[in-house]
């Protein structure tokens, strides 16, 4: 199936580390934020307000525009079950959709798959960053992973020569020609042609790319630039992968959570004002997820693992607005301490796939889960 | 000078029981010899240790890496780079293989790097004593829960994989086998954790708790009898599918690769001879591993199964660090190093899931591919590199090179790496590109070099050098 311009597309961002929850969506009037976050609860000059119940630190300023255009949903009390609190498990559940096993498919890698299952778009799934997300992976399923910018991405990035270049990557795709039949030798040739083609196809991105917008140049400002690059020019790229972190803030959390969420927002702004400019912004939506919030009451100087935790979705489709409760912050209702989690994940993949990607959910997220609704 | 087919094989040998050696270290062994290099592989305690001290000094923080990467990963690719005991080395990393532990849940590197010490130490001794060893492990014991597997409760978690995934194979048991062999572990723990805040990680210990073990009689495999885990073992390893299952395991991460594992019911081994041989010696020898190992390397079918093996990501990033030297000391940039692995789908520590990973072909996708590529080549290219100046140092020696030599030259220094005739004729194709190659004059060296490394460039990028 060849992508068209109108295809809805997915960015995820994905927030590593474990964002802090109750610092990102303040529950300002309540007294138990101020009574466990002594140490690192954000101050009521510091709120941007978004109603009488919540509100964004001041340092997400972008984030804060974008829910008053109505283009921000905000899913509260994400998690699943027994959440276990470590960083890696939590995040390999939240790639493969296996709480009970450790899955060998990524839900995205199933997307891709369903999207292009003759594999005739090599870059249908970009994902900036020099490791291939286990949510992004699936055996027999390309994924163009590109770990610098797009400028120089490709084989062999040391043979700058022009001429010389050519002729060299000439020879490569020569000496990968895949043979019928020679198992492993042709494997490795069709994939190794695939990269070569993937890197061509990305190549003209950045030659085809005109824009006013300035991106900050930071590790995120640098991925959502190689984002929009590869979006705006109409590659048939469907599904979008980076990450930015670590928010695993245990300790000094006050002006590291500041930072991280500066980059982001900065970031975020630069992206969305340039997705507008070019035209390129409606089928877009960008999810960010963290693996899970944090402890309840802080430590003294940051918090520790926690369980439910908030998911953001964004795009000028999206019916911005809260989704779903904050978990009681009441000591009785915690779960060792931490804010016991009343949405699963899944629900928001789950309406990511029927309502946006048009997929059938239940085969990619491994079961049948409710459907949200921010969007339509 | 060593005769070519020596030079070919003892290179077969080192990539295989090793991590590779540079030219000048083969034509070495070659002098010692084939067999007597074998022994000296399977007698590491010849060779000094690696030091730990040189590690702490740059990297203090080595000594308790915690959880979270790439300090774990340091410590372990230092091991891996600069041991002058290859084989032990990499029989450590074939345990890690089979005994698959991760990060993902064992959320402490500490633990992880003890696990991988106690592989180092006994990883070519006996086998029953290592599963032993494994299973008191108590980095082990919480990856597969048998800290949750009670007297009154019982977890088949640790059980079940025992005998699936590091004995038997599926396919010789039943359920009631694992139901029986989890009651006997029952009670295999291990103390308290103390809470990592305030001060930081402790270690783990091993702890057997009568009060929370099933006393009663248990039947397993046809023995019956009131056991505890260690007499499963001993049934275990007694077992004629221990000796296939492991020495199939053997033969697959050093001889060819084989199907993955969970096809090994339904597929015979690639050469069913050459596993019946290795099991006979295995069960003859009361499961020693070295007896298998010697008989293995000095074998006519391993001898010959040259390039049958796709390089797994930490073979190409070790390999390539040994080759280009350089990298002895941990300095900046290590922590970087020792993530290339994972960028190419290894990330040693954390294997996917307690299957392990995936081998062979299986390695390799577009962008796996291309980082592996990528990787290697700024490596080779680097002729700043103390290995790579020795090979423009070997080449010199050839004074004058037409391009077919050039070819010829590098190949035989990169490995010698054997290619395909149209592999070959890209490569010399590009090399008449450059014309002769000459080391004359200040202008003419300066031409060879660069041409040199990218000729080593295209090499490593050849569909052939991604086998070992």
């Amino acid at each position: 199936m060849a992508a068209t311009q109108k295809d809805p597309v997915i960015v995820v961002l994905q927030l590593t580390g474990g964002n802090d929850y109750l610092n990102t969506v303040i529950p300002y009037n309540n007294p138990l934020y101020k009574d466990n976050r002594k140490a690192v609860g954000i101050g009521d000059n510091q709120i941007l307000q978004l109603d009488q119940n919540f509100g964004f630190p001041s340092y997400l300023k972008a984030m804060k525009g974008f829910w008053d255009e109505g283009k921000l949903a905000i899913m509260h009390g994400v998690g699943y079950l027994d959440s276990p609190r470590s960083h890696f498990r939590s995040m390999d559940i939240w790639h493969t959709c296996e709480a009970e096993k450790v899955g060998t498919e990524g839900w995205l890698g199933r997307v891709v798959r369903e999207f292009d299952p003759k594999k005739e778009n090599v870059v249908t799934c970009v994902s900036m960053g020099p490791s291939l997300f286990r949510a992004l992976s699936v055996p027999g399923v390309p994924v163009a992973c590109v770990a610098g910018p797009l400028e120089t991405y490709g084989f062999l990035p040391g043979i700058q020569e022009k001429t010389q270049r050519q002729m060299i990557l000439d020879r490569f795709s020569r000496m990968y020609t895949p043979e019928p039949g020679s198992g492993v030798m042709e494997y490795l040739g069709t994939t190794g042609q695939d990269s070569l083609l993937g890197a061509d196809i990305l190549k003209a991105a950045p030659i085809k790319y005109k824009s006013e917008v300035k991106y900050p140049d930071t590790p995120i400002g640098r991925k959502l630039k190689g984002i929009a690059q590869v979006h705006c020019a109409d590659l048939g790229t469907r599904v979008f992968y980076c990450d930015y972190g670590s928010f695993d803030t245990h300790a000094g959390q006050g002006p590291l959570h500041q930072s991280l969420w500066t980059a982001v927002n900065e970031g975020l702004e630069a992206f969305m004002t340039d997705l507008r400019n070019q035209n390129h912004s409606e089928n877009v939506i960008v999810l960010m997820f963290s693996e899970f919030g944090r402890r309840v009451r802080d430590n003294g100087s940051g918090t520790d693992h926690g369980a439910a935790g908030a998911t953001f979705v964004l795009g000028d489709k999206v019916k911005g607005g809260h989704y779903g409760e904050m978990p009681s912050l009441d000591a009785g209702k915690l779960v060792q301490g931490d804010l016991n989690p009343n949405m699963d994940f899944r629900d928001i993949y789950s309406t990511i796939l029927e309502k946006w990607l048009k997929l059938d959910p239940v085969p990619i997220v491994n079961g049948t889960y409710e459907q949200l609704a921010f969007l339509n | 000078m060593a005769h070519k087919e020596d030079i070919a094989l003892m290179a077969h040998l080192m990539r295989r029981a090793g991590f590779g050696a540079s030219r000048d270290e083969l034509e070495t062994r070659v002098a010692k010899g084939y067999e007597a290099t074998v022994e000296e592989l399977l007698n590491p305690e010849t060779q000094p240790p690696v030091d730990p001290y040189t590690l702490l000094r740059h990297q203090p923080a080595a000594l308790l890496p915690g959880g979270q990467p790439p300090m774990g990963n340091v410590n372990y690719m230092y091991y891996l780079v600069n041991t002058k005991r290859p084989l032990e080395e990499k029989m450590a990393l074939f345990w890690h293989h089979v005994f698959a532990t991760g990060n993902s849940k064992v959320d402490n590197y500490d633990q992880l790097l003890e696990q991988i010490v106690l592989f180092r130490e006994c990883g070519m001794g006996n086998y029953r004593d290592l599963l032993l060893k494994v299973a008191k492990n108590p980095t082990m014991i919480f990856w597969l829960d048998n800290n949750q597997n009670h007297g009154t409760a019982v977890n088949e978690n640790w059980g079940r994989e025992l005998l699936e995934l590091f004995s038997l194979g599926a396919g010789n048991y039943t359920e009631v086998d694992v139901r029986e062999c989890s009651r006997a572990f029952t009670g295999w723990t291990f103390e308290t954790k103390i809470p990592r805040l305030p001060y930081g990680r402790f270690p783990w210990k091993f702890e057997y708790r009568p009060e929370d073990h099933d006393d009663g009689i248990k039947t397993f495999l046809g023995h019956t009898g009131n056991f505890n885990g260690e007499d499963i073992i001993d049934i275990i390893v007694t077992q004629p599918a221990c000796a296939k299952f492991i020495c199939r395991h053997l033969y697959n991460f050093f001889v060819a690769d084989e199907p993955q594992v969970p096809a090994w019911p339904i597929e015979p081994p690639r050469n069913p001879e050459a596993i019946a041989e290795m099991a006979a010696i295995f069960r003859a020898s009361k499961c020693d591993i070295k007896p298998v190992l010697r008989h293995m390397f000095n074998a006519e079918w391993f001898k010959n199964a040259r390039y049958k093996h796709l390089k797994s990501p930490a073979e190409v990033v070790v390999g390539t660090l040994r080759l280009v030297g350089g990298y002895e000391i941990p300095k900046p940039g290590y922590g970087e190093l020792s993530m290339q692995p994972s960028y190419m789908g290894q990330d040693l520590l954390n294997p996917p899931s307690v299957e392990g990973w995936h081998t062979g072909s299986e390695w390799i996708n577009s962008g796996a591919l291309m980082s592996r590529i990528n990787f290697v080549a700024e490596q080779v290219g680097n002729t700043s590199l103390p290995g790579v100046q020795s090979i423009m140092g070997h080449l010199k020696t050839h004074g004058t090179m037409q391009p077919e030599q050039l070819v010829e030259n590098c190949l035989e220094l990169l490995g010698p790496v054997e290619v395909g005739p149209d592999t070959k004729k890209e490569l010399t194709d590009q090399a008449k590109q450059w014309g002769q190659i000459k080391f004359d004059t200040p202008a003419n060296e300066q031409a060879a070099v660069k041409h040199t490394a990218e000729l080593l460039q295209l090499i490593v990028a050849t569909r052939e050098y991604q086998f070992a």
